[in-house]
């Protein structure tokens, strides 16, 4: 890593006129192993280094990449992020300004035991091979997999007000399906759907999520799935599973509070929001038990660093507390727009080829006091348990929501009585969250990681974190996504396991398509 | 812009780097240069210019497969690629059913095509040209006293393959983008071009269009929902049918897995419904050869509703028979293939016509977030958004607040009454396409919102 390089960059970009400027040079090696149907369907890895340089000149923003990390190449770029700032300029409603911040000059590691990449590609394609053993011991399993990826990432920060910021991240992330079936199938997946869990740690979130210990009961419940009836039309109480109750804030609670958002720079693709600042601090967003915050200092979580792409050190901030809205994700440019003494650190890109947008860190759920999930159930008189998601949509201002799990459990005087299959529920967010009456404790508590969240023109796929617990939400609607009775069915299903078709697309043309969004 | 002959040296270079320590490789070199003016509330809010490349080599090693890449294309870190994975590659278990690359002789039997979908007026375009563009837009949303968000982007794409049997592909497009969504207090208008050329896209036409739904969307209205008559534009039918594009391949009927297994032969759709794949269509975009470098065939998918084959990589035709139409993705069994170039044949009828033949229906420019809920039977849910508008008695009479939606797709394109013509169209759940406008019956809309 060329500190001098990056440093360059900065004093040519003063040269060029520019009022602000910072550079961010990254490092990443990205090794992924991927198995399925006993076989190994991808091992490989790829190493990515670059330059991005974001360039304020007369109050525009522009931003281009030094692909060639010389100083004719730095050059070359940093000339085009001043013309492209000097084109900003022209068409603004007002120059852009930022919320203050005092240099930082910082190392930080994110924490970790075991090295990932110290760990052998055939002892990674073992374990999976092994799962997948595992797994089609149960003779109706018809397809399973597995995968295992692992990221460095080495991230210096610089800009001229002196900031100077090294962060190395460890993210690494496991998952194993089974699907079973005869003419239709049904998929399971262990610790999460969508190639598993993903967390800021190494090799010892492998093994603490213990995927061969999990293989058999996962391929069990494929099987319970396949053979259980169609989750039927009712309004009933709702447990969600902690995996998936991380998918709901992050769709209706996380996405409506970015303020670039509820700003409208997103309304072209990602949408706009219903929590306009006129709500921020009057709006009952839920129930008095629902306490939401952005932590980005919560260690081994994904949406965890120790400063943003605006070099401001992360932080925690409440965005609901005790069910009312007061607070935002913000950057240096929208806090100042809305008047804050100071931006909150989320401001994020994905990689040095793309300009930082505001983004989630780790909003989570408060645990609260309604035990374990067992105590949960317990409670519950008439009722459905819903874990994993299949199936995720909310519209362009996170208002209405509809999800599906992999898997539903009926329950009926405190105890579950039933799987059934293609569960869905469905909602209004405010609506939603206001009927929630019991939240499980800290025991049950767990950041979840979700890698692909999407957002921005050209669209960029990041990792945030969800802590949640599972929680009741009383009076919902679900099975509202079911078959329609008088309709032929089609035939097996075309799910892989990233669960969505958009994976089956080259690599290169993957893009955003298919990810949260 | 990387030259033919600098792509054609770092896979000479990765190739006898590897030398006798691989029995087989591919080496793939992908470059993009992008360049995205983006504006919102009437000005611009980012601009940025970036480059990027990956160079990929996939290794063969005594059928054991390791993939790695790089953006770095310097012979240093080009050979510790090549390094890394011939030593990945070695501590893999057997695949004997490993294929070797592509001979030469495999693709030249059939004559490559020769147009080009490179604009040099694209690749030209610099900040100064989009800021001309993005505030001709902009121009257009204060003329309607309307607010502007969207893009304007340009592409410039090169792609290269070439193998250890001598095969070497190479082909660069240009693409441009303009995406933009007029809002009023009350309603949103959205219009969206995608082209090769220059002339393909007319950002004023766009948005002179997307302000006018914005317009007569205004003071939207509740609709109770419910099953409808619905008519779809382009963009919006590209955003449902791109779900079908999984079951449509080779690799998803060989695992059984597609919606359409076994029913090769049978009527799949309603028999107004016929769709190729093919990547010389003249309003196509894309590469004209796959990531192995074999042409991408003309592929008839469905014709009048009936199933005729999915499209085929060279590891599926193993298990399918058949021979490979060249749409395969890279050499791992990960990847299989997939239809990249799909065109859904057109009708007699125009959205003027649709319009005025339906009594009471709903005209939806765009759907949004659309995830599939029930894959068995393609049950797709997702949103209505900018300019969703209620049809009574043969005409647009206003606009509605937007619905979500719970259909499947093969239902849909069972119900299909009336067909437009074709255009190549873009949306949001995946690449662009030529599809036509279509009215369809009995499209089930489950709930509304607010907005």
């Amino acid at each position: 890593m060329n500190k001098q390089l990056a440093l360059y960059a900065l004093d040519v970009a003063r040269s060029l006129g520019a009022s602000y400027a910072d550079a961010r040079l990254i490092k990443t090696v990205t090794e992924t192993v991927e198995t399925g149907n006993l076989f190994v369907v991808y091992a490989g890895e790829s190493e990515n280094i670059g330059l991005g340089i974001r360039v304020m000149v007369r109050g525009g923003w522009g931003f281009a990449t030094a692909r060639h990390l010389t100083s004719q190449g730095v050059v070359f770029a940093v000339t085009k992020a001043v013309e492209a700032a000097k084109a900003s300029s022209r068409i603004l409603n007002g120059r852009v300004k930022m919320a203050p911040e005092k240099p930082h000059q910082a190392v930080w590691q994110s924490p970790f035991n075991i090295d990932p990449f110290k760990i052998s590609t055939d002892d990674k394609v073992a374990l999976l091979l092994e799962c997948e053993k595992l797994m089609r011991k149960n003779k109706l399993v018809k397809q399973t997999s597995g995968l295992l990826t692992f990221t460095r990432e080495k991230k210096l920060f610089v800009n001229t007000e002196g900031s100077d910021i090294t962060q190395t991240f460890i993210t690494s992330g496991c998952g194993i399906d089974a699907q079973a079936g005869s003419d239709e199938h049904y998929i399971r997946s262990w610790p999460n759907s969508f190639g598993g869990q993903y967390e800021s740690a190494g090799w010892e979130m492998v093994k603490r999520w213990d995927l061969l210990g999990n293989a058999e009961r996962v391929a069990y419940e494929a099987v319970a799935v396949s053979k259980a009836r169609q989750c039927p039309e009712m309004v009933t109480d709702v447990i969600l599973g902690a995996s998936q109750l991380a998918l709901q804030i992050h769709e209706s609670t996380g996405h409506p509070t970015e303020l670039d958002r509820v700003f409208g720079e997103e309304e072209n693709y990602a949408g706009a929001s219903f929590l306009t600042p006129d709500n921020l601090g009057k709006l009952q967003y839920g129930s008095k038990i629902v306490n939401l915050t952005a932590d980005a200092t919560v260690p081994h979580a994904l949406g965890t660093f120790a400063y943003d792409d605006d070099g401001v050190s992360g932080q925690r901030v409440e965005l609901v507390k005790n069910g009312l809205f007061v607070g935002y994700l913000t950057s240096r440019e929208t806090a100042h727009e809305l008047g804050l003494p100071r931006s909150g650190g989320m401001m994020r890109a994905t990689g040095p080829g793309f300009t930082p947008l505001v983004r989630m860190t780790n909003v989570s759920l408060e645990p609260g006091d309604a035990g374990s999930l067992q105590d949960l159930i317990a409670d519950t008189k008439k009722g459905i348990l819903l874990d994993s998601n299949y199936s995720w949509s909310i519209d362009d201002r996170r208002h209405n929501f509809q999800f599906g799990t992999e898997i539903g459990w009926l329950i009926k005087n405190g105890k579950i009585v039933e799987p059934v299959r293609n569960p869905s529920y469905w909602g209004i967010t405010t609506n939603f969250w206001n009927s929630c009456d019991a939240i499980c404790g800290p025991s049950e508590h767990v950041f979840w990681g979700i890698p692909t969240c999407a957002k921005g023109q050209p669209c960029q796929a990041i990792g945030t974190g969800h802590g949640a617990a599972p929680a009741r939400f009383k009076n919902t609607k679900v099975g509202v996504a079911k078959p329609a009775e008088d309709k032929p069915k089609g035939g097996a299903h075309s799910k892989s396991r990233s669960g969505h078709h958009h994976a089956k697309l080259p690599r290169h043309n993957r893009h955003c398509a298919g990810g949260s969004k | 812009m990387i030259t033919q002959a600098k792509c054609k040296k770092i896979i000479d270079l990765a190739i006898a780097h590897a030398g006798d320590c691989v029995s087989d490789m591919l080496v793939t070199v992908f470059e993009q240069d992008q360049a995205t003016s983006r504006f919102a509330n009437n000005e611009m809010t980012q601009n940025v210019d970036t480059s990027s490349i990956t160079v990929t080599m996939y290794v063969n090693a005594r059928n054991r497969t390791a993939v790695t890449s790089t953006d770095d294309t310097s012979a240093r870190a080009i050979k510790r690629a090549v390094d890394k994975a011939i030593e990945k590659a070695g501590v893999l278990p057997h695949d004997s059913t490993t294929l070797k690359v592509l001979k030469p002789s495999n693709w030249t039997e059939d004559s490559a095509p020769t147009f080009s979908r490179y604009d040099p007026r694209i690749a030209a375009l610099g900040p100064d040209d989009r800021l001309a563009r993005v505030k001709s837009i902009i121009e257009v949303a204060r003329r309607g006293r309307l607010k502007a968000a969207g893009i304007f982007a340009t592409y410039l794409n090169t792609f290269a393959v070439g193998n250890t049997a001598g095969l070497f592909r190479f082909d660069q497009q240009t693409n441009v983008e303009c995406s933009i969504t007029m809002l009023s207090a009350s309603s949103s208008g959205w219009q969206k071009g995608f082209g090769c050329n220059l002339d393909t896209v007319d950002p004023v036409a766009l948005a002179e269009g997307a302000a006018s739904r914005a317009r007569k969307s205004r003071n939207p209205v509740y609709v109770r929902p419910g099953d409808y008559t619905v008519i779809l534009e382009p963009s919006a039918v590209l955003d449902l049918v791109c779900f079908l594009y999984g079951d449509f391949t080779g690799t998803e009927h060989w695992y059984e897995t597609s919606s359409f297994y076994k029913k090769i032969g049978k009527a799949v759709l309603g028999d107004n419904i016929t769709i190729t794949d093919d990547a010389s269509h003249p309003l196509q975009t894309g590469f004209l050869f796959d990531d192995e470098g074999m042409n991408r065939k003309k592929v008839t998918i469905v014709k009048d509703g009936v199933l005729k084959t999915p499209v085929k990589s060279r590891r599926s035709v193993k298990y399918l028979g058949g021979a490979p139409t060249g749409h395969g993705a890279a050499p791992t069994a990960s990847e299989g293939e997939y239809p990249m170039n799909i065109v859904v044949a057109g009708g007699d009828s125009s959205l003027e016509e649709m319009i005025a033949s339906t009594k009471r229906g709903i005209l939806m420019t765009r759907v949004w977030y659309v995830r599939d809920v029930d894959p068995n039977t393609k049950l797709l849910t997702g949103m209505s958004r900018d300019g969703t508008f209620l049809i009574e008695n043969g005409k647009v009479t206003r606009g509605i607040k937007n619905m979500r939606f719970n259909q499947s797709v093969i239902d849909m394109l069972k119900n299909v009454v009336e067909v437009g013509q074709p255009v190549l169209a873009a949306g949001e759940e995946t690449f662009p396409a030529v599809v036509p406008p279509m009215k369809i019956e009995g499209f089930r809309f489950s709930s509304r919102t607010k907005a």
